[in-house]
């Protein structure tokens, strides 16, 4: 079964006045079709960045540094700007962070869905009209079109992400990006807006890169999942393994520090702060706060091997462990 | 890139010199001046730029960079005094209204209300009608014009310094009022000031020079960058260009001088008040 | 209903600013020096004719008399005489309205024509040639005294160019006015067909307006520049951009749509501007508007004319803050819909 979407060695860099950040490090991973793939990390792990890259919504100071997307065949980051836009919003789409900064407050709600129908189903207006009272239905709007009339101040947040979810899927993508789609929502609320997610994607077999720094969230929807640190892909696995047999040590401390209410586990946050990606060391970026830190950790930046079925991990420690170690 | 802030910088160090370079000019006036502005001379009446005349002469053969330079002194000397009235008087009147509240900031209010309530050089120009022709009036009606802008700035100012824990602890100490706004909550008040009153200048130096254009104000012999340009405006339409050229490019480059330094200092001093660059 | 309130506080904000506005103009009429009386009665009149005008004018009376009658003659549109063209001042004013009238709309359009796009590429094309170019054209202008670019603007076009008229006036000599409907010459003539007078109105019209305009551009520029840097950075747009319209549209749709709302509040602001400007520019083109008469009173002492123009000013300038509000609030739909 091959991949719906491959990301190999993607860097992004921004150069700022103060100097060059990395932000994004060779990142490399995959996502196969129907899947739930979770990415997860603190804030200013890269997450939304590679987001955005994938679907090259990078701008200046910024730059795609290297890298290759593929995506149904071609490799998004050699198209030309023209193509591009129709790949955006009509085959992959992204959800953005907060949903109210991320509508116009000028514009209706409904235009702003009913445009997209206009541009990329080329319907006319009362049709893309018909297709939006539709769609805000689908995603779970009371009273579609009194709503659709509205603008983004009207509106909840938890209407406006499912309105933000409606544009999104407007035209069907296979791949939808939800960046922190239940960040700043009410607990019943996300969990809404998760199923929502869940159904929307089983419904037109498209795959869901789930972006989130909420573990349980990722417990919760996700088939498979990547932990990103510091703007490096540190390991990725499928769900059960990821929570059950965590192999990088950041991994580990991740899900250790998890509350649990089920018995008394001392809390254990993970010791020092994301480091600066302001001219990052050479290396693994979580040798300052890994207790399994070896020498040539802070020398070459480790890379992702297999280890085990649907399971990679980018450590030295691990693979001087496992022996799979390569001089 | 650091290159924008650099370039920056050295436009405004620039910009600083010219400022010097002018205020040196107006004190130092009589000794730089190579004639006497008010020494007329038939024989070279209307005379272009020369080597004799560097900036001309006009109708009586007055050499125009003397009057120029002696100009600088009163367009200076004004724009300053009004300043630094208006500063004085705005700064009392906002911190009473700001610390005070109640109804002496009502009132205060109400009347920087309706003096900004009139476009300023308007309100200038009828208080100086109203007044009377001296330079007196002139440096009051331009100050009372800038009293508000310093009025709202430092009652702004005052209303957040009052809610903050250091000046309960002033108060709590016994500090007399007068005491704590003078000595606690003021110093918070110095940058914005500064950067107000220095970009203030600009505008004053252009009151002044628009006042005197149209007759009000500074009024002759004594020479005003403006005043002279009236002067010269009549001989545009025959071609003695230099009469008006060189006073209004010197009201331009003395003001754009206060603002790029003022721009300069509300950058370095307040950067919460910097704009999006 | 919250829009309803919005303009009812603003109503209501605007009584005692007007109400202090009178007062201002009335104490400046006050403490005039000089007897009104006097001028009014002439210098070879007797001290008991001046003393009897004194009465009939009101002017032995004390303050708060004094201004209660200044009031009630504003409310009757009595703004006094002019006592060097012998006219009701309110008559002057009707005549001489539509000049500056005219100035100011045609610097307005010059100012929005080329300052809105200059801010708006400026912001585009951030950092480039041309953003630094109208950067510094706008901390340039706004250090130019509006008499100098208007000197300067005649020396090249009319004297050295002579593609502008002589700074005589709104048409040429030999050209009549054309049959006043509005008063606005080029309205007037395009309205009634006459070319002639049209494009003298317009030739006319062209340097003042330019000057003015250029005058009033720096602030519209700078702000237009900003508001869009701004937009162009935030969520939406970006949001707009991965639904796949296409940037260029995005840009010059929704952005700028979006930044000239704010760009509405400006106008007020501007409005002041170009009032003062009108005074300087009126008397380097002896353009016949209100700044004019103001200027020409001025050096007569006349004091009607003098504060009924201050009064004028400063009133429209409130309306059209007032206005500039209302706009604003309708434009942006989270006010007019809170």
């Amino acid at each position: 079964m091959s991949e719906l979407l491959e990301v190999h060695d993607l860097t992004v860099h921004f150069a700022t006045e103060d100097g060059l950040v990395e932000a994004v490090d060779h990142v490399s991973f995959s996502v196969r079709p129907g899947e739930i793939l979770g990415v997860v990390g603190e804030s200013g792990s890269g997450k939304s960045v590679t987001a955005h890259a994938l679907l090259r919504l990078i701008r200046p100071p910024g730059r795609i540094v290297r890298g290759e997307i593929r995506f149904e065949g071609a490799d998004l980051l050699a198209l030309p700007e023209e193509r591009m836009g129709e790949v955006r919003g009509a085959r992959i789409a992204l959800v953005f962070q907060s949903p109210r900064t991320a509508l116009n407050p000028v514009l209706t709600v409904g235009r702003q869905i009913a445009r997209l129908y206009a541009l990329h189903q080329h319907v006319a207006p009362a049709e893309a009209w018909r297709r939006t009272i539709e769609m805000l239905t689908l995603v779970g709007i009371a009273e579609p079109e009194r709503r659709a009339r509205q603008y983004a101040h009207q509106l909840s947040g938890g209407m406006c992400q499912r309105v933000m979810i409606a544009m999104a899927i407007a035209s069907s993508p296979r791949l939808l990006i939800a960046d922190e789609p239940t960040t700043g929502l009410d607990v019943s609320i996300a969990a809404q807006i998760l199923e929502l997610l869940r159904a929307l994607g089983r419904r037109t077999e498209a795959s869901i890169v789930l972006i989130t720094h909420d573990l349980g969230v990722v417990a919760e929807a996700c088939d498979r999942v990547a932990v990103m640190h510091a703007g490096q892909l540190v390991e990725i696995a499928d769900v059960h393994t990821l929570f059950k047999r965590p192999l990088h040590p950041y991994t580990q401390a991740l899900v250790r520090s998890i509350p649990r209410i089920d018995r008394e586990v001392a809390m254990e946050p993970i010791p020092g702060a994301v480091p600066s990606l302001l001219a990052p060391a050479p290396g693994c970026r979580y040798a300052d706060r890994c207790a399994r830190v070896l020498e040539v950790c802070r020398r070459e930046r480790p890379v992702l091997r297999a280890a085990g079925a649907s399971h990679e991990v980018a450590c030295h420690a691990v693979e001087v462990e496992s022996g799979t170690a390569v001089r | 890139m650091p290159w924008r802030r650099l370039a920056r910088n050295r436009l405004s160090l620039a910009a600083l010199g010219a400022i010097l370079v002018v205020t040196v000019a107006a004190l130092l006036a009589p000794w730089l001046a190579p004639y006497d502005p008010d020494e007329p001379d038939a024989a070279a009446a209307l005379a272009s730029v020369s080597v004799r005349h560097p900036l001309g002469t006009d109708l009586y053969g007055r050499d125009q960079l003397s009057r120029l330079i002696h100009a600088a002194r009163i367009d200076l000397l004004v724009a300053l005094s009004a300043t630094a009235i208006a500063l004085t008087l705005g700064a009392t009147l906002g911190a009473a209204a700001g610390y005070r509240g109640g109804w002496v900031d009502h009132l205060v209010m109400r009347g920087v209300d309706a003096v900004m309530a009139f476009p300023a050089f308007i309100l200038a120009l009828a208080i100086t009608a109203a007044l009377g022709n001296s330079t007196a009036n002139l440096v009051a009606a331009i100050a009372l014009t800038h009293v508000p802008i310093y009025t709202r700035l430092i009652r702004g100012e005052m209303l957040k310094a009052r809610e903050t824990e250091y000046a309960e602890a002033a108060r709590t100490v016994g500090n007399r009022p007068h005491q704590i706004v003078l000595y606690h909550l003021f110093p918070n008040c110095v940058p914005p000031l500064i950067v107000q009153a220095t970009l203030a200048m600009g505008f004053a130096i252009l009151t002044v020079a628009a006042l005197s254009f149209i007759g009000l104000g500074i009024q002759p012999p004594q020479s005003e960058w403006g005043q002279m340009t009236a002067e010269g405006a009549g001989y545009v339409v025959s071609g003695e260009w230099w009469l008006v050229l060189f006073p209004g490019f010197a009201i331009m480059l003395t003001v754009l001088a206060f603002n790029l330094v003022g721009d300069t200092l509300r950058d370095l001093l307040d950067p919460r008040m910097r704009g999006v660059r | 209903m919250g829009f309803g309130r919005y303009v009812l506080h603003r109503l209501l904000l605007v009584v005692p600013t007007l109400f202090g506005v009178t007062l201002i103009s009335f104490t400046l009429v006050y403490v005039l020096p000089g007897n009104p009386a006097l001028v009014k009665a002439g210098s070879l009149a007797t001290p008991e004719h001046v003393a009897a005008i004194e009465r009939q004018m009101g002017l032995d009376r004390p303050v708060h008399v004094q201004y209660w009658r200044y009031l009630t003659g504003l409310l009757r549109a009595d703004l006094g005489e002019s006592s060097s063209t012998g006219r009701p001042v309110l008559e002057d004013f009707r005549q001489r309205v539509p000049a500056t009238l005219e100035l100011t709309l045609a610097s307005l359009l010059v100012a929005a024509a080329i300052g809105i796009p200059l801010g708006v590429l400026s912001a585009v094309h951030r950092d480039t040639a041309l953003d630094h170019a109208s950067r510094l054209l706008g901390v340039g202008g706004v250090a130019m005294p509006s008499f100098w670019t208007g000197l300067l603007l005649l020396y090249v076009f009319f004297y050295l160019l002579g593609v502008a008229p002589p700074p005589l006036g709104r048409l040429a000599a030999d050209v009549p006015a054309p049959p006043r409907l509005t008063g606005l010459y080029v309205i007037d003539a395009a309205v009634t067909g006459r070319g002639t007078a049209l494009l003298s109105a317009l030739h006319h019209l062209m340097l003042p307006a330019l000057t003015l305009g250029f005058a009033v551009m720096a602030p519209l520029t700078r702000m237009v520049r900003a508001t869009m840097l701004e937009i162009l950075e935030s969520d939406y747009v970006t949001a707009a951009w991965a639904a796949g319209l296409p940037r260029r549209r995005v840009i010059y749709g929704d952005a700028l749509r979006n930044a000239l709302i704010p760009v509405i509040t400006l106008l007020g602001v501007i409005f002041g501007f170009l009032m003062a400007g009108n005074v300087v520019v009126e008397m380097v083109f002896a353009w016949p508007g209100l700044g004019h008469y103001a200027v020409t009173s001025l050096v007569t002492k006349d004091a009607g004319p003098i504060q009924s123009f201050v009064l004028f000013v400063a009133v429209m300038y409130v309306l059209v803050n007032l206005t500039v509000d209302l706009l604003y609030g309708l434009a942006d739909p989270r006010i007019r819909l809170r």
